[in-house]
């Protein structure tokens, strides 16, 4: 068994971002061999023979082109959608279906039109028998953290498009996964507002100990956010590069050691281009918007 | 702010004007009727050859309403034909939601039941009748049971209707937070469909109430439909005509509440 976490109501308090946490055991050993997927029996695989392994408590990015598979890859290691050949092991346990203990966050927000924005966050506490009391503080904890906190009352539909991708996040974020699976969690977002989640998100998943796997666009939220970037490329889908970002923290965008990090990953794309041709063509002037 | 305020004043008191012309549309709509009844009736007094049927106008009628009341007619009446219609909504209610529900997440079961479903849907409830009476011991479980027939239908169809218009990411995002079967139909798809479940009442109502009313002139001692047969059989048509109106009034409400209800539990927007 891993260790029991978010689907547990704690005995003490909850731990979403307070600064004094001990740091909890938390995370996952993540090993993927021989990945494959397909849509449809007859139809191409979106992967064949992928190979992906992470540590615990590793912040993972993976970059790569519109439809190469990484919302397909989410899915799959979030146990959503069953993989046709190959497995995916945490901590040596083949997952065989989803868990509050590794969430993901989608790339729309889906959120539940018929709940106010704070049952919208509490719907996984709820679904895990939290008793009420202790729902709301963590639910306002993730409300005050996404700046959201005035809004726990209203009506989701009267959100924002950028309001109700915070929704999201913060109905993932607050159930302290071993696993955090984020689908382009900031698209919607303005550039201020990103900026501070992009750090609060990787703050809490460091502090908490558990692993963070971020699909992105951006190669600045690769650069700011993980421990390490994987470039994949389509058709079927592979990681077809892997990029050590050793960077200390807090990231500052203007941080000379960041620059110079992104302008490496830029370099990477570049070699990524030759493997893959026009698709990493594309990825790169994509990254090249992503810094504009 | 001055403007704000402004706004907003105008803004209620733009709200209280169309409030007051509903109610004054309402009432002058009820008045019109009246006033053509009246008519009716007085046409049906004055001339020599009807003479005998002017219990069935405006004014007789209301004065039915203390006389029936007085002899404790009306009242039994209601709760018979109130019971009956609520235990058949309630059957109805109870197999066409879950049926309704199996309808819209398995295709492989809408295709097997869709012939039958369609098929049996057409057979005019009353026509189960003489089956029914035959079943059922007592005259009060074959009219429940015709009630249910008649409106398990669209219970049933707008159940699953509902259902096929729910998002299927809402399923999956609350798969993914660990939702158990049970809390992903307590908590997901009967408040996504709750709409269309009490639409499908709503419609149901409807049916119900029409079906009630000849089914009790079949057999049983009880209910409006029997009030009705026992006046015309007595020739008390100031009777007649107070029970008649009496069921008017009695869907109408209903049908208010069921709307009141559907407004409660909607979540969409511009639904109503
Ligand atoms: N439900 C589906 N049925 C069939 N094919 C699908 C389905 N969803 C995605 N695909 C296909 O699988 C491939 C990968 O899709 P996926 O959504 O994983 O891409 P992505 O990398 O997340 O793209 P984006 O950056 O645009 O979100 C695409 O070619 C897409 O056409
Ligand atoms: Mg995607």
């Amino acid at each position: 068994m891993l260790a029991r976490a978010a689907a547990t109501p704690p005995a003490v308090g909850s731990s979403l971002p307070r600064e004094n946490h001990t740091v909890s055991i938390r995370g996952v050993n993540i090993n993927i061999q021989g990945l494959g997927y397909r849509y449809s029996t007859r139809g191409k695989p979106t992967f064949s023979n992928l190979r992906l392994e992470s540590q615990r408590g590793e912040a993972l990015a993976i970059i790569g082109r519109s439809g190469c598979g990484k919302s397909t890859l989410l899915h799959i290691i979030a146990g959503l959608n069953r993989p046709t050949e190959g497995s995916i092991q945490f901590d040596g346990k083949t997952v065989d279906g989803p868990s509050s203990r590794w969430v993901m966050m989608f790339q729309a927000p889906h959120l539940f039109p018929w709940m106010k924005v704070s049952q919208n966050v509490g719907i996984g506490l709820r679904f895990a028998g939290w008793p009420e009391k202790e729902k709301a503080e963590r639910v306002a904890e993730a409300l005050r953290l996404v700046e959201l906190s005035d809004y726990a009352e209203t009506n989701v539909q009267d959100l924002s498009g950028g309001q109700q991708q915070r929704v999201a996040l913060a109905r993932s974020l607050v159930m302290e996964p071993e696993l955090l699976l984020l689908d382009e969690p900031f698209s919607a977002l303005d550039a201020f507002t990103r900026a501070s989640l992009q750090r609060d998100v990787r703050s809490i998943a460091k502090r908490l100990g558990f692993n963070l796997i971020i699909v992105t666009h951006d190669i600045d939220e690769a650069v700011l956010m993980a421990d390490r970037a994987l470039i994949m490329a389509g058709a079927p889908g592979k990681i077809v590069h892997e990029f050590q970002v050793d960077l200390a923290d807090p990231r500052q965008r203007q941080d000379p050691a960041v620059q110079s990090m992104r302008a490496r990953l830029m370099d990477a794309f570049h070699a990524a281009a030759q493997i893959s041709g026009s698709a990493a063509q594309e990825m790169e002037e994509e990254a090249i918007s992503g810094i504009a | 702010m001055p403007v704000n305020a402004a706004l907003t004043g105008s803004l209620t008191s733009r709200a209280a004007q169309a409030a007051t012309r509903g109610v004054v549309n309402f009432s002058l709509g009820l008045a019109i009727l009246a006033a053509i009844w009246w008519l009716g009736g007085y046409l049906i007094a004055a001339n020599p050859k009807t003479q005998s049927f002017a219990g069935f106008g405006l004014l007789p009628t209301l004065q039915a309403f203390p006389e029936l009341w007085s002899l404790g007619k009306l009242q039994k009446a209601i709760v018979a034909s109130g019971y009956r219609l609520g235990g058949g909504l309630l059957i109805a209610a109870a197999i066409g939601v879950p049926i309704g529900i199996v309808m819209g997440r398995s295709k492989r079961f809408r295709e097997l039941s869709n012939s039958s479903f369609q098929f049996l849907r057409m057979i005019s409830p009353l026509s189960w009748m003489p089956i029914a009476v035959f079943v059922f011991p007592a005259w009060d479980q074959s009219i429940i049971f015709l009630i249910a027939v008649a409106s398990v239908w669209p219970i049933m169809f707008q159940t699953a209707a509902g259902l096929a218009k729910v998002d299927p990411a809402w399923f999956k995002v609350a798969r993914n937070l660990g939702a158990k079967p049970v809390q992903m139909l307590t908590q997901i798809i009967m408040p996504a469909i709750s709409f269309d479940i009490f639409t499908g009442i709503r419609l149901a109502l409807g049916i119900a109430w029409v079906v009630l009313v000849p089914a009790e002139m079949l057999g049983v001692t009880s209910g409006l439909g029997y009030a009705i047969k026992d006046a015309r059989e007595t020739l008390s048509y100031h009777h007649l005509t107070a029970m008649v109106l009496t069921i008017g009034i009695i869907g109408y409400l209903l049908d208010t509440c069921c709307v009141f209800l559907l407004r409660r539990f909607s979540w969409h927007r511009g639904d109503i």
